[in-house]
């Protein structure tokens, strides 16, 4: 039975049309963007607006990616790990003193083929145990993620005795030194993560298993290629990110992007995509990308610390949270 | 005003009717739901509330139980002005509300099931729980609606007849005095169903009120006292059940004479049927321990057949076995004189379709929109390589075609969420979704449970005009009457065999009946 919505007078017929509204974290964005543009030195400045830019890529990637899983109801919380890995991967084969392939012309696209070869297998790892094994996603990822972590730190220990391998060819380096190569590189992936949704088979789907597996199972969706598709195209993804972030560090680390986690689902949440699958599109995440990131680099340049700014980010994810519910409740009623 | 306020006014002149209703009004969204609807429940009656699915009733029941508050009318219990804002409002006022979705938790006891609520305590207040005065009261409660189990045997190890009976004491522990009933034989076997209205009988005459809600329209007339008929929201009928009788019912439900309840199947086919040895369908002693056993069958193109039984009889779980859903230990299935085998997808490919029991877990995804829904099956079709690209203009015509095929509700947006459409509705998308996939042989899992008069009539012609076009159609359902008026043969299932066989000219309701219960025990 629907609950009988309350006579709304025109005041909340607006709000609630706004609220409910696709492009409400845009707005969203806009309004961030308006409201530290007059008290933040620096803010509105094209260097700061550009490394914004360029900066938030990283967590574009990761988040489209998982983005695809949340959408069949899972979720992915070894990106990480996949990130630290890859990274530890890559420079392995193209770089440091002992690297595999080092000095040779190959070595770059023979350690992006690498990096994202891991991206691919961890993801599968991943997609195996949750759809064959029956595992929550939950557990199986987050075990993923301590096991790889794990495993990169012991790789680079054992392989060259450090925890970060540097000396990475310059070719490899171009993507940070030119940074439109890894926009170009960012925008390509996610323009192909949201056409994969929405256009095709595969897309459709992956909406169906969030949905409903049961359903999806007896309707002939092949749901556990479909869930084991899922996670490794978050483990490319989040490959791809540490590609980036490779090469804008210039170090192969198993540290990269640990701090990026929370920041990744917190952006898909703001963005809309609901936990419980079914619901989601990259556009949403690309907003809600661009809504963190103007906020984190906001409250950065006011001179806020560290730690207040992870509170007001926790804060603003939890009410992004209760915004989900408030809209799915006027979505619901209409 | 309606009759059974004057009779009930006649039987017992100084009593207040347990429940009025005077000039009920809801509207949801600008749409009217209930246009001023009134009549009266007698106390210490069973009144019967029928209508088709959309007609009001559910909201009636929910605006009696707390859960909905009127727009304009009034409701009286016992004659004073009722006015619940929430569900405690009614349990204070003595009304309880049977959904057709139970309530029950199931990996909690019965005993914590029924006095959820209200535990009782330790010295009255104290914050530990009496479990002495919880079981007792729990065993007093399971007397008093006929069932022996211990109070700590978890829900989840009961029947769906025994939880509904525990749903009633529920409603007995918080003493109420009115309690509507939604629907509550659409999962229970014939025996099962018997023990309810024998509970029922006994409630009524202990005096309570009962208001039962069914579209089992010969259970309702042989139980009630009393009917009310209501459709389009507006009251069409209401007095004594015995001044109805099932086609005066159904034609005030349905606003029209029906002339019947069931197609006449016509004897030429469109398609002329393929004259072979080989029938299309040919299941060969499949036996799976503990579930099936020794089954043995065929289907021939173009045939309906039913399959009958008591709930646990096996039959949902041979349909998932013929569909590939479940593993069979030994026998085999043939499909065109091919063996068949794989999993769903390998199955659907070689034209087997599966309609299931459980619609909303299994059937629907219930926050996708129907047109998602439509053409989940067949989507790979319209999906062109490389990329498998989709074509959305072609799978909106084959959407909007299998639409009108199935007489959707037109008012229903393509992009709304199944979720919002009626019990009838959200069958014939499941129904839609699989006809789209121009199956061979399709199995249908209690196809009718939960819909209108209207919706069925319409869902037995879809049946037929699939078998005309030379397929074969499997129909398992628990109602002997819906087999032997759409069926040209049903096998009947008994504890995981087969236990009878009986063609068109061998229907006889209570023979049907008869191979479908267990031997009994002399």
């Amino acid at each position: 039975m629907t609950t009988a919505a309350p006579t709304t007078n025109h005041e909340q017929q607006t709000t609630n049309k706004v609220v409910g509204s696709e492009y409400f974290v845009l707005l969203l964005c806009l309004t961030a963007f308006a409201a530290f543009a007059p008290f933040t030195p620096g803010f509105v400045t094209s260097d700061n607006l550009w490394s914004i830019l360029i900066s938030c890529l990283p967590l574009l990637l990761l988040a489209t990616g998982q983005t695809i899983v949340l959408i069949t109801a899972g979720i992915d919380l070894s990106v990480t790990a996949i990130i630290g890995l890859s990274s530890i991967v890559g420079a392995l084969v193209m770089g440091g003193d002992q690297g595999w392939l080092r000095g040779n012309p190959a070595a770059m696209p023979v350690a992006l083929v690498a990096m994202l070869a891991t991206g691919a297998l961890v993801g599968f790892f991943n997609g195996a145990c949750i759809a064959w094994l029956r595992m929550p996603a939950f557990i199986v990822t987050l075990t993923s993620m301590m096991f790889f972590s794990g495993l990169a730190v012991w790789l680079a220990k054992t392989t060259v005795n450090a925890e970060s391998i540097y000396n990475l060819p310059t070719t490899f380096l171009a993507l940070s030194r030119h940074a439109w190569l890894a926009a170009l590189l960012a925008v390509l992936a996610t323009l192909t993560a949201h056409l994969l949704l929405s256009r095709t088979l595969v897309g459709r789907w992956l909406y169906s298993v969030g949905h409903n597996p049961r359903a999806s199972l007896v309707s002939g969706v092949p749901v556990s290629g479909v869930t084991v598709n899922a996670y490794v195209l978050s483990g490319l993804f989040a490959a791809m990110a540490a590609i980036l972030l490779t090469a804008r560090l210039e170090t192969g680390s198993p540290n990269h992007g640990k701090a990026l986690l929370l920041d990744v689902i917190g952006a898909a949440v703001i963005g809309g995509t609901s936990l419980f699958g079914g619901k989601g599109k990259v556009l949403w995440t690309v907003y809600g990308v661009i809504f963190l990131s103007l906020l984190g680099n906001g409250l950065n340049l006011l001179n806020l610390s560290d730690f207040l700014i992870t509170i007001i980010k926790g804060a603003v994810i939890l009410i992004a949270a209760l915004l989900d519910v408030w809209r799915n409740k006027l979505v619901r009623g209409s | 005003m309606s009759t059974s306020a004057t009779n009930n006014e006649q039987r017992t002149p100084n009593t207040e009717p347990a429940v009025s209703f005077a000039g009920i009004e809801k509207s949801f969204f600008g749409v009217k739901v209930l246009k001023g609807v009134s009549f009266s429940v007698g106390a210490g009656h069973i009144v019967g509330l029928v209508g088709e699915n959309g007609a009001g009733k559910s909201t009636l029941m929910n605006l009696l139980g707390g859960n909905l508050q009127p727009d304009g009318g009034e409701l009286r219990v016992n004659g004073q002005p009722y006015a619940p804002k929430n569900p405690n409002g009614a349990r204070a006022a003595g009304i309880a509300f049977v959904h057709q979705e139970l309530n029950l938790f199931p990996n909690l006891s019965i005993a914590e099931n029924l006095f959820l609520t209200d535990f009782p305590r330790v010295g009255g207040g104290a914050p530990w729980i009496d479990r002495r005065a919880l079981r007792s009261g729990t065993v007093d409660l399971l007397n008093q609606v006929g069932l022996t189990h211990s109070a700590d045997t978890l829900v989840e190890r009961l029947a769906a007849g025994e939880r509904q009976l525990v749903e009633i004491g529920k409603a007995l522990a918080a003493e109420a005095r009115v309690i509507i009933l939604d629907e509550p034989t659409t999962s229970l076997s014939v025996r099962e169903c018997e023990r309810l209205f024998e509970l029922m009988e006994q409630l009524r005459a202990r005096g309570l009120t009962l208001i039962y809600i069914s579209h089992a329209l010969g259970d309702v007339l042989r139980l009630c006292d009393d009917l009310v008929v209501l459709r389009d929201g507006e009251l069409v009928g209401a007095g004594a059940a015995k001044e109805f009788d099932h086609d005066r019912l159904v034609s005030l439900m349905v606003g029209r004479q029906l002339s019947q309840l069931y197609p006449v199947r016509k004897k030429e086919r469109l398609a002329p049927p393929v004259e072979s040895a080989n029938p299309l369908l040919e299941v060969r002693s499949i036996t799976q321990p503990g579930v099936v056993r020794d089954i043995s069958f065929s289907l021939a193109a173009g045939e309906v057949l039913g399959i009958s039984g008591l709930m646990g009889a096996g039959r949902s779980e041979l349909a998932r076995i013929l569909f590939g859903l479940d593993p069979h230990a030994s026998g085999e299935i043939l499909l065109e004189g091919k063996p068949l085998d794989g999993k769903p997808p390998r199955r659907i490919g070689r034209g087997l379709a599966f309609l299931t029991e459980d619609r909303r877990q299994e059937g629907l995804c219930m926050e996708a929109s129907i047109a998602d829904n439509l053409a989940l099956v067949t989507l790979a079709r319209h999906a062109h390589t490389p990329a498998r690209w989709l074509n959305f203009s072609e799978i909106k015509n084959v959407v909007g075609r299998m639409r009108e095929a199935v007489r959707l509700s037109p008012s229903a947006r393509d992009a709304q969420p199944v979720r919002t459409l009626s019990g009838g509705n959200q069958q014939k998308v499941v129904l839609g979704k699989w006809l789209l996939a121009e199956p061979r042989v399709l199995i249908l899992d209690e196809p009718t449970r939960g819909i209108d008069v209207g919706a069925k009539f319409e869902i037995y012609q879809l049946i037929h005009q699939l078998a005309d076009r030379g397929a074969g159609v499997l129909v398992i359902s628990s109602e002997i009457e819906e087999l032997i008026g759409i069926c040209e043969r049903i096998l009947v299932m008994r504890q995981g065999q087969i236990s009878g066989e009986f063609t068109r000219e061998q229907f006889d309701r209570e023979k049907i009946l008869a191979a479908a219960l267990p031997a009994s025990k002399t």
